[in-house]
């Protein structure tokens, strides 16, 4: 495997397991509150619908040709992973709260208790499962549409962080909040930010200096711009604290 | 059409998020990249000096509120 297979293997495993989390704190929630039998038809269902969705649109993406998908598909990782990002800056320096599934959970938990019916249940179950599944589907379709083989790769991250999200759920049957989300979305934003620069520009006719090579040279200067900027925030964080 | 609203915003929500100018600047980076690649420039460092450029503005205004 390449450095570049591997980096996509690693950023649509982080992507789609940051995603999963999010499903299963809502499917959690609607378990514990209601019963498990709504909360998993909830989410069959958008399994389901998922699956039609993606059987129906996804034979339509081979009739794009390469380079006019890399470009779509470069501009919007780059528009995509640059709003990831942003929040990912934004938390480590202080200015925004850190996401907290265990808040989440309990929020959620109190919008069950509010309507307490096995439909809302079911519904809740089912938004939450399609629409973060729509998020993955999204991820897996960038990341493999611009190399027509490598959607074995996105799908092989996306598969392994269902695996080790549903294991863990199963067993745990609580709200995943040890998982370091806010490290996973900072690298996740940083790599989809590299992916969006080095395909978008790939798409709009450039060649990169050193070809394949150079995504690593993209890679490293996502991460310099966004540890820069993080010490910066940090320092102009802890004057306004200090003014305030 | 609420669902359909529903359905926009929330694709508008996931991939252009919380500040619009990011989008609209990389996009327009990448509509000039394509420009001048075509006329035999290879510019393949303009895309990642807008990125910190956009990135910076975004975050600058964006903690200046605070």
């Amino acid at each position: 495997m390449t450095a570049h297979e591997f980096l996509l293997v690693a950023a649509a495993f982080l992507a789609s397991a940051v995603e999963m989390v999010e499903a299963l704190t809502i499917v959690l929630a609607v378990g514990v509150t209601r019963n498990w039998r709504t909360a998993i038809t909830g989410t069959v269902t958008a399994f389901v619908a998922l699956a039609a969705i993606v059987a129906v649109f996804g034979p339509a993406l081979r009739y794009i040709p390469i380079d006019a998908l890399r470009l779509i598909v470069g501009a919007l990782l780059l528009v995509f992973g640059l709003q990831w990002l942003r929040k990912a800056i934004l938390r480590a320096s202080g200015f925004k709260a850190k996401h907290d599934e265990d808040a989440i959970f309990k929020e959620e938990v109190a919008d069950m208790q509010a309507h307490a019916t096995d439909w809302y249940g079911f519904v809740l179950s089912f938004k939450g499962v399609f629409l973060e599944g729509m998020e993955v589907v999204f991820i897996v379709i960038t990341f493999g549409g611009t190399e027509r083989g490598h959607y074995a790769f996105s799908i092989i991250g996306a598969a392994a962080a269902f695996v080790v999200v549903a294991l863990v759920g199963a067993v745990v049957h609580r709200p995943l909040s040890r998982v370091p989300e806010n490290t996973m979305k900072f690298a996740v934003g940083c790599m989809l930010t590299t992916f969006g620069i080095f395909w978008g520009s790939e798409g709009a006719g450039i060649r990169w200096p050193g070809g394949d090579a150079s995504l690593l040279g993209v890679l490293a200067f996502v991460l310099v711009m966004s540890w820069v900027l993080v010490g910066v925030l940090r320092q102009r964080h802890a004057r306004v604290r200090v003014s305030a | 059409m609420k669902y359909i609203v529903g359905f926009g915003r929330f694709w508008y929500d996931f991939i252009v998020g919380d500040d619009w100018r990011i989008a609209v600047l990389v996009l327009g980076a990448l509509a000039i990249v394509f420009a001048l690649a075509h006329h035999a420039m290879n510019v393949w460092w303009l895309l990642p000096l807008v990125v910190f450029v956009a990135l910076t503005i975004s975050l600058v205004r964006e903690t200046r509120k605070r």
